[in-house]
């Protein structure tokens, strides 16, 4: 399809030269990446506020739309007209700019995601790479936010959210290793085509205690409870959101957003098989479910791990801030270390249906 | 030391955190609890003491006889009542004003009224539009009375032989 487009885009539109029609179909299938995933993120609150509402025995939003379904533009249209405010004493361009620097490093991550056999934006050889050195980007967007307030509740936020994600980044970095070396790649899309063939075939079996320590660095990375200390809006109120409105505060909302998708979306290509059927090689039930196209089986697994977020929001209390750092460095690293320890010999003498 | 070693079975084997997670998960399905206030309400005791009414008699005429009990009574001095003889040579009221900033809904006035005239009603939420609009007069309180006479009278049925 994309081809057809080119060769359209070549044959009727000759005042393009090759490279501005590599940009403009580019940035078509940028924004057919972004504008569904805004849609996604929208609904993501929304599924939120209902899901924690019905664990709380409440009923969630209920009042704009049926079953209050338009409560997410609702939301959005309250924010785009609130006024920005600046803090009197607040450096106005770093000010700005912390929001930007969050945001797009959430969206960017995307370009590498693969969502179904042959449909991704790029074929990075690196993408898992790519992914977490653009995730840890993200980190400045906040730590700025809290600078650049020059408000108490920000910085310490700032400073919170700083050691809390540098540190599970490791640990994030650390399970990306034991994946690298069970697929002996670095590139998403072979990950996953070297997971395929039924779940038993998918690397969270072999990596199951990779797969928790994973999820629950997640967790930290996105600063979802119960280790949401940046905000923390018993003690901080708020965190590096404080002295933000309108706007502003939305991105980085759909940040924070679009980042636990991406986790989704990550912990479903590392540990769950991607956009593989769960019953390839089943004789039966491989040909009834032949139908379903490989996105919808990622949507679905994806759509798991962000209940799950809700789920656990739900649950736990917020962790105190040493306590997430001795989980960090005194639990999950040892664990992950001695873990890439086992994959290693795993690899080698071509243990299990898996190396 | 066994007991350390099944401490680090257990922490490592999530089992707390899958229970908390159990009861999270079950709540998700059970029936849930909201009332929907505007459309749905709680139920209200008989003798709930909500805005203040002057009744009427069967046949129209208004109950108070301005004996000024309630007035008297009113702990936060939110009753004014002036009085006259009507032609008839009976005693009315020509002046019956309460501020609702300052009622408490005690329902003092209620107990101490000779002719049941002066009642609390079930109407809890309202609001005023200016600040003058806080202290209803006779008329006022009259219309309220006028109004919810069935919800009035039911309600003092339900609650009368207690008294």
């Amino acid at each position: 399809m994309w081809q057809g487009f080119v060769d359209f885009v070549y044959q009727y539109v000759p005042w393009f030269d090759g490279g501005l029609a590599v940009v403009l179909i580019i940035l078509i299938k940028g924004v057919a990446l972004i504008l569904p995933l805004i849609i996604m993120m929208a609904y993501m609150t929304y599924a939120e506020r209902k899901v924690i509402g019905y664990m709380q025995l409440r009923i969630g939003p209920n009042r704009v739309g049926p079953i209050g379904l338009l409560q997410p533009f609702a939301d959005v249209f309250k924010l785009m007209f609130k006024e920005i405010i600046f803090p009197t004493k607040a450096n106005v361009y770093l000010f700005v700019l912390a929001p930007i620097l969050a945001f797009v490093p959430a969206i960017a991550i995307w370009a590498v995601i693969p969502l179904g056999q042959d449909f991704y934006i790029t074929n990075l050889d690196i993408s898992l790479l790519y992914v977490l050195a653009i995730g840890s980007v993200g980190i400045y967007g906040i730590i700025l936010a809290g600078w650049a307030s020059n408000s108490k509740y920000p910085l310490l936020g700032a400073l919170r959210s700083a050691s809390l994600l540098v540190s599970y980044e490791i640990v994030v970095g650390f399970v990306a290793v034991t994946v690298v070396m069970a697929a002996s790649s670095v590139n998403l899309n072979e990950i996953v085509s070297s997971q395929s063939g039924g779940i038993w075939n998918w690397y969270w079996i072999p990596l199951f205690p990779m797969m928790i320590v994973f999820w629950i660095s997640a967790l930290a990375e996105t600063n979802r409870a119960p280790f949401d200390v940046v905000e923390g809006e018993s003690e901080i109120m708020g965190g590096t959101h404080v002295e933000y409105s309108g706007m502003c505060f939305a991105l980085f909302f759909m940040a924070e957003y679009i980042n636990m998708i991406m986790m989704a979306a990550l912990a479903v290509l590392m540990f769950f098989g991607g956009w593989h059927s769960p019953f390839e090689g089943v004789p039966y039930l491989q040909e009834f479910f032949a139908f379903v196209p490989d996105i919808m089986w990622l949507l679905g697994k994806m759509s798991f791990f962000l209940f799950l977020y809700l789920w656990i929001r739900a649950t736990f209390p917020r962790y105190r801030y040493d306590q997430i750092m001795r989980l960090c460095w005194k639990v999950f690293l040892p664990l992950t270390i001695a873990w890439i320890m086992v994959v290693a010999l795993m690899t080698q003498l071509h243990l299990g249906p898996w190396f | 030391m066994i007991n350390k070693i099944k401490k680090i079975f257990k922490d490592f084997g999530l089992s707390e955190i899958r229970a908390g997670m159990k009861i999270t998960g079950k709540q998700l399905t059970n029936d849930k609890i909201t009332v929907q206030f505007p459309e749905e309400r709680t139920p209200i005791s008989p003798r709930f003491r909500g805005l203040l009414a002057l009744r009427r008699y069967p046949n129209g005429e208004e109950r108070c006889i301005a004996c000024k009990l309630c007035e008297a009574v009113c702990p936060a001095n939110a009753i004014t009542i002036e009085s006259e003889m009507r032609d008839d040579g009976t005693r009315r009221a020509t002046k019956y004003d309460i501020d609702l900033f300052k009622c408490i809904f005690c329902g003092f006035c209620e107990e101490s009224c000779p002719v049941d005239a002066i009642v609390g009603t079930h109407i809890f939420d309202y609001a005023f539009e200016t600040r003058e609009g806080s202290i209803i007069d006779k008329e006022g309180l009259l219309e309220v009375g006028d109004k919810h006479e069935k919800a009035i009278s039911k309600a003092r049925q339900a609650d009368s032989k207690y008294r």
